[in-house]
């Protein structure tokens, strides 16, 4: 049982998109936190006008589970992480309290222009197969199972859903600012499923038992009637949409290319290998890049989707991080991928770290002091879910919990986890946020990895020796 | 999550003993399905209601990376369906049961998330006989059960699909009721006014009445002449299987709103009720074969739900039998131990219950004691818990003898 006598309230902030909006609201209701910028580099804020108000800034994924959890009292989120999280836990201690009325664009079904699929009413029709490709895996479930679709299959992935329709998946549930946007990345929606405006919530608990009202009444002004935000579960299948149906060529071999931090090291690699592309090394990057080879297919995707994207045959070869790779054997293990060569950039170690405070200096200090129970379950953060339980099973940590993140864990130490099992080039950030490492798990680097039975085919297995071939010769 | 206890189990035991008995005696045949199933089995309209869909537990299996996503069993009925498909649909006629748990995702967190059924299917077969057949079956073993107090109520899935078709809704809106309906929100069709006052009265009298007999539906067929053909037909069904319960003495009630949960029936439905509490529920499903791929091979069943039984069933405690034996070893030698190791074996293999005790605890509930001492010339001591008396026993054969006499 908490206690609700300390009157201590805890705020979970935005990063990313709803930083200006949000901090802009804060100050007009006098309830701003120095530092609540694009450019803050710290996790943790403290109100200038309550001093028993603090505040962290987390991942908007983060902040409906962490607010769900107890963890805060109130945050301030998007509609889509909210609905994301309740479709699922209906009866979550996650409660809406009010829109905060910004935001754009909605959360759309949405399908390649060239697939040919035209309205809902075909999709529950029949009984193919469906990939649909998501960063909102719960949403796009709810959506299947609503429409009473016979079969169909949900791939989670980190970001880049829109470059997966139509080769790579059937259909996205993704955000788009407008119908005309969708249809600029070459897709037709198909639904909408639900407006992105940014909420307060708060924990359930927290809600009936601790006074938030100084916190809540600053809001007052700014509390409206809640929209129409709750994904629409009708079975509303009347809209028809004409996609302008071109035919798409499939390629005889596809490459998936990193896009992010690894964009900048990949270029670098591919030009000394000599790879002519169009819409990669530019400083603006397509989704679709194309290459002198006209049987070579390129997408750019997120590094963290590639291992299963590669496993499931949606791509032949990818360049992505070991780490990644092992993510997903970790899990899988039987799993049709695997790696060729490292690339030799884009290095980094895979560590288990603590706040400095803690008396542990390696694992198994760490072992006897979680059965001490001082820490019993130890949490941890991680963005390598498999990594992460692998490492703490095989070293007889017990009991331990894990929280999934979507990087920047160290934002959750020490005060929603205890360690943390990470990426880390210099461990510089580590020490600026009071954190020591305790164990280094292993290295991992920029490698190139590949589909097993792409390589065992005979139709593709020219093709994919030249290719890499070609692109060895960029190793230094 | 629940532990079964030893007086659980023997209440489980019996339940499942009981239905055993009865399906056998009627000529069916036990299976068994797997616990994980593939989810799009479970997807496709007809089978699961979305409510029932939201909380299946469902994961991805070794081969993650393809997708396709398994689930811990949610329903009973679709599996076996399935496995009659793959394995046994040349068989003109197939009779199935199971004794199976059920998981359903449940949100608080505080509720079962595991529940057993006992279940038989019926595939293949004409209509009529089938459909009286299960509901005889499911009411003898609830009989055979000792439970009192029963109730039977029938419907037919038929004649809701019709009502609906009546009130003339958009196909997205009848979807809407039908999912409504499912849930046991009947109150949402007396609201749904259609433009034909007709439908109206009809919706009035079939929620408001309840017959007792197939007199009330020759009365419902006969205040609605202008009732829809398909109206007609599944009324027509469910008079003939009332008349056929009628004349063999079984007793049942008419509800309409007695169907709960389930997409896939297509005729008549029914559920057995004891002490308020639903414990079991069936009926005709001619659709789900067929749209699972099958072929067009109409069928029939039900499922009678475990764990409210069990509430329902007497407490027992452990019989010990008339027979059963214990075995005790006067001290902790290991000669000892090996001589009541060898007495407690001889005694199972000549077909007696033998338990063995070292601990000098007092004895109740058996028939027999044999006290282990060693010591010649007769190592054994027997006693007869029911007579009161003792006697020494020289040998394994003698004890045998004494205590196979009785």
């Amino acid at each position: 049982m908490k206690d609700y006598q300390d009157g201590y309230i805890k705020l979970a902030l935005p990063k990313g998109r709803f930083i200006s909006p949000t901090a802009s609201l804060l100050a007009e209701i006098d309830l701003g936190f120095e530092g609540y910028s694009d450019k803050t580099k710290q996790y943790r804020l403290r109100s200038a006008r309550f001093p028993s108000l603090s505040a962290k800034i987390l991942q908007e994924k983060d902040i409906s589970i962490q607010v769900a959890v107890g963890n805060y009292d109130l945050g301030i989120c998007g509609s889509d992480w909210i609905e994301e999280f309740l479709v699922k836990y209906p009866a979550g201690a996650l409660v809406k309290i009010s829109s905060l009325n910004y935001g754009e664009g909605s959360i759309h079904v949405v399908a390649s222009a060239e697939a040919g699929i035209a309205n809902l009413s075909e999709l529950s029709a029949g009984s193919n197969d469906y990939r649909i490709v998501s960063e909102y895996p719960n949403l796009a479930e709810a959506f299947a199972l609503n429409l009473r679709m016979r079969r169909f299959r949900i791939f989670p992935v980190w970001g880049a859903a829109e470059a997966y329709p139509p080769e790579s998946a059937d259909l996205a549930v993704l955000w788009g600012k407008s119908g005309a946007h969708i249809a600029t990345q070459g897709l037709i929606p198909l639904k909408r499923l639900l407006p992105v405006t940014a909420f307060l919530i708060a924990n359930r608990e927290s809600l009936e038992n601790k006074d938030l009202s100084r916190i809540l009444t600053c809001f007052s002004s700014k509390l409206t009637a809640e929209p129409q935000t709750s994904i629409e579960n009708g079975l509303d299948i009347s809209e028809e949409l004409k996609g302008t149906r071109t035919l798409w060529q499939a390629k005889e071999i596809n490459l998936a290319l990193p896009d992010g931090h690894q964009q900048a090291p990949t270029s670098q690699f591919l030009k000394r290998a000599g790879l002519a592309l169009q819409g990669y090394f530019e400083e603006v990057v397509s989704r679709r890049p194309s290459a002198d080879l006209d049987w070579l297919g390129i997408k750019v995707i997120r590094p963290q989707d590639m291992p299963l994207q590669v496993a499931n045959g949606n791509f032949d070869l990818a360049i992505t991080g070991e780490d990644w790779l092992l993510e997903l054997l970790y899990r899988f293990p039987s799993s049709p991928v695997k790696k060729l060569f490292a690339l030799g950039f884009g290095t980094v170690k895979i560590v288990a770290a603590v706040s400095q405070e803690m008396p542990v200096a390696d694992i198994d200090e760490l072992r006897s002091f979680v059965q001490s129970s001082k820490f019993a379950p130890l949490k941890v953060a991680s963005e390598y879910i498999n990594i992460a339980d692998k490492y703490l099973r095989d070293n007889h940590i017990n009991p331990y919990k894990l929280i999934p993140t979507w990087g920047a864990s160290e934002a959750f130490l020490p005060e929603d986890a205890d360690m943390l099992i990470d990426n880390v080039q210099t461990g510089k950030t580590l020490k600026q946020h009071k954190l020591k490492i305790i164990d280094v798990l292993f290295r991992s680097s920029a490698c190139l990895i590949a589909n097993k039975d792409s390589l065992a085919s005979s139709d593709k297995k020219e093709k994919m020796e030249f290719l890499t071939q070609k692109l060895r010769a960029g190793l230094k | 999550m629940q532990d079964l206890f030893p007086e659980d189990m023997l209440r489980f035991r019996r339940i499942e003993d009981v239905f055993r008995t009865c399906c056998r005696n009627w000529g069916y045949q036990e299976v068994r399905t797997p616990t994980l199933e593939y989810l799009h089995l479970f997807t496709a309209m007809g089978t699961l209601t979305p409510s029932m869909l939201s909380k299946v537990y469902s994961f991805l299996d070794w081969d993650g990376w393809s997708g396709e996503r398994v689930v811990l069993r949610p329903d009973g009925t679709i599996p076996v369906a399935r496995l009659y498909i793959d394995n046994l649909s040349g068989q003109e006629l197939a009779r199935l049961f199971y004794v199976t748990n059920i998981f359903a995702f449940e949100g608080t967190g505080k509720e079962n998330r595991e529940r057993w059924q006992c279940g038989a299917e019926f595939f293949g077969g004409a209509k009529l006989a089938p459909d009286v057949e299960i509901i005889l079956l499911a009411e003898e073993v609830i009989r055979r059960l000792g439970i009192s107090n029963i109730a039977l109520q029938l419907s037919h899935a038929g004649l809701v699909k019709a009502l609906l078709k009546e009130l003339k809704l958009s196909p997205g809106e009848e979807a809407k009721m039908t999912n409504r309906i499912l849930e046991g929100n009947w109150q949402a069709l007396t609201k749904a006014k259609s433009t034909n006052p007709e439908v109206d009265r009809l919706v009035a009298a079939l929620l408001g009445l309840k017959g007792k007999s197939s007199s009330f539906l020759h009365n419902v067929r006969a205040s609605f002449p202008k009732a829809s053909q398909d109206f007609k037909s599944s009324l027509e069904d469910l008079i003939n299987i009332t008349t056929l319960l009628d004349n063999l003495g079984c007793s049942y009630k008419i509800d309409i709103a007695a169907i709960h949960g389930f997409e896939y029936y297509t005729g008549v439905c029914f559920q057995f009720l004891a002490a308020g509490e639903k414990i079991g529920g069936g009926g005709r499903y001619d659709s789900l074969v067929p749209l699972m791929n099958g072929e067009d091979i109409p069928a029939c069943g039900f499922a009678l739900y475990v764990d409210p039984i069990m509430e329902l069933l007497p407490l027992e405690k452990e019989q010990k039998g008339e027979s059963e034996i214990l075995v005790k070893g006067k001290e902790l030698t290991p000669e000892i131990v090996e001589t009541c190791f060898t007495v407690a074996e001889s005694l199972h293999d000549a077909g007696h219950p033998a338990e063995l005790d070292f601990t000098g605890r007092e004895e109740s509930n058996y028939r027999w004691v044999v006290l282990v001492s060693g010591k010649e010339p007769s190592p054994f001591m027997l006693t007869d818990c029911i007579q009161k008396r003792q006697r020494d026993a020289a040998s394994m054969a003698e004890i045998l003898k004494v205590v196979s006499e009785g």
